[in-house]
């Protein structure tokens, strides 16, 4: 057993997880790519026109996994900021630094796509509704733990900082989605739901899930791409950063 | 020796920082006048309709007490930080979770309740009736402890940063959505003549989730920041 253990661990020093990484980005980025596409083609071809929103409800098959995406690495980067507060190591708190960007690149995505569905179905492109409020706020959470890693220049204390916010968010974002909930809707309510059946045809699940596997995928790759970024711009002082040989002197 | 106690710990830190605001009057005087300020500006920018100004007032009474609690935040830790007091306050042979509460507790009665005694006047010059003004103080009462406690988080964080204040604002605003969702909502609620006990149930319940949550959180900005 105690061999499995050190195998696990190996991948927690940047020095082998950064090869790694590299391999695994080529796998995530063709995943992405090709379900990205088989969900477009379900999405734009296959799925049958809605009946009462026409062609414009169409774009809910980038919105929606957008924004599953948004909250699901918010949690993502809590955790691994969590673990890297706990255990003190170093590569979890470079993995929530390199996951901020693209949360917020996905949040801004899911407000962007929420605006331009909600002009020909709501009539505005902004509505002062709970998950559109939610979103936003989401949105500035990400801000704020962007800015403060870049506001401090120790980069360790830069993580630990930037963790605390993280998990402070994180204990938050139910509060504020239940508040701004409670405080106004009239969004449409959630239209998958674990507990009952799916209100939409069945094509229309397809493709969705389709685009959130690609988006997915597009967040893993990006995210491992950057924290090799982060790695060796942290690591430049070591000596197997200095051997790799796309660093070469 | 004697260990201090944690009542006389968070006590003594209270005394200390209040007299401290009482031989720099100015600092707590100053987040009053811009309380008032920013109260007076919004009659100039939408116009004196009474009825337009009543409706509004919950909101803006509310942003104006949210924006003059969240400036004072600055000074907090800030002065305790430069000169190293902060540090002697760390090494205590008390949990630092107690002072940081005896601060956040200091810089509520600076800061915080001098916002709910004004705000009948502001109030007033809104024309709010009196049961709504009562309203308005409870819900401020209860409010500002929570703005304080969250506050304290992003005012410890970013202790000794670059661009502090600016990016204070930038933590700690999202964080105060909550508290000021349900603080003016039970203004309003009183002023649609509807039952405020809803909102005001869940602004002590935000209030109980700050008191128990914040200050380890405080305490881990504080060491973070003392690194």
């Amino acid at each position: 057993m105690p061999s499995r253990l050190i195998n696990w661990f190996r991948f927690g020093s940047p020095q082998s997880f950064y090869p790694l990484a590299g391999r695994l980005v080529p796998w995530f980025t063709a995943i992405a790519v090709l379900t990205g596409a088989a969900g477009l083609w379900v999405g734009f071809f296959v799925a049958p026109t809605d009946a009462q929103q026409g062609e414009a409800y169409r774009i809910i098959f980038v919105h929606v996994p957008a924004a599953w995406m948004s909250m699901f690495l918010y949690v993502i980067m809590a955790f691994w900021a969590g673990v890297g507060l706990a255990f003190n190591t170093r590569l979890s708190a470079m993995m929530a630094h390199a996951i901020a960007p693209t949360g917020a690149m996905f949040t801004f995505l899911a407000l962007w796509s929420g605006a331009l569905w909600g002009r020909p179905t709501w009539g505005a492109y902004w509505v002062w509704d709970a998950r559109l409020t939610s979103e936003l706020v989401l949105f500035f959470l990400y801000l704020g733990y962007m800015a403060l890693n870049a506001a401090i220049d120790d980069p360790r204390r830069a993580d630990r900082a930037a963790a605390v916010l993280a998990l402070v968010g994180v204990v938050n974002v139910p509060i504020i989605y239940f508040s701004v909930q409670w405080w106004n809707t009239l969004h449409q309510g959630a239209s998958v739901s674990l507990t009952r059946a799916p209100s939409m045809a069945m094509t229309m699940l397809t493709g969705m899930l389709l685009m959130a596997i690609a988006f997915w995928m597009y967040g893993l790759a990006v995210v491992l791409a950057r924290v090799r970024a982060i790695m060796l711009e942290r690591e430049a002082h070591t000596d197997w950063a200095r051997e790799l040989k796309e660093v070469g002197q | 020796m004697n260990e201090p106690s944690v009542v006389s710990a968070i006590a003594g830190v209270i005394r200390r920082d209040l007299l401290l605001a009482a031989r720099r009057k100015s600092e707590p005087l100053f987040t009053l006048g811009f309380f008032v300020l920013v109260a007076s500006l919004f009659p100039l920018s939408i116009g004196p309709e009474p009825e337009l100004l009543r409706r509004v007032a919950p909101g803006v009474l509310w942003v104006a007490a949210l924006l003059a609690a969240m400036l004072s935040l600055g000074r907090m830790f800030a002065a305790d930080y430069d000169d190293g007091t902060l540090e002697s306050i760390a090494l205590a042979p008390v949990p630092l979770v107690a002072a940081v509460l005896g601060k956040v507790a200091a810089h509520w009665l600076v800061s915080g309740f001098p916002l709910v005694v004004v705000s009948p006047l502001l109030a007033l010059q809104y024309g709010l009736p009196a049961d709504v003004i009562a309203m308005l103080m409870i819900s401020l009462l209860i409010g500002t402890p929570v703005l304080s406690l969250v506050g304290a988080i992003g005012a410890a964080l970013t202790l000794g940063v670059r661009g502090g204040g600016v990016l204070v604002a930038l933590l700690v605003l999202p964080l105060y959505v909550p508290t000021l969702i349900f603080g003016a909502g039970a203004v309003d609620a009183r002023l649609a003549g509807l039952d405020p006990g809803a909102n005001l149930s869940l602004l002590g319940a935000c209030l109980a989730l700050a008191a128990l949550f914040a200050p380890p959180a405080i305490a881990a900005g504080v060491r973070i920041a003392l690194e």
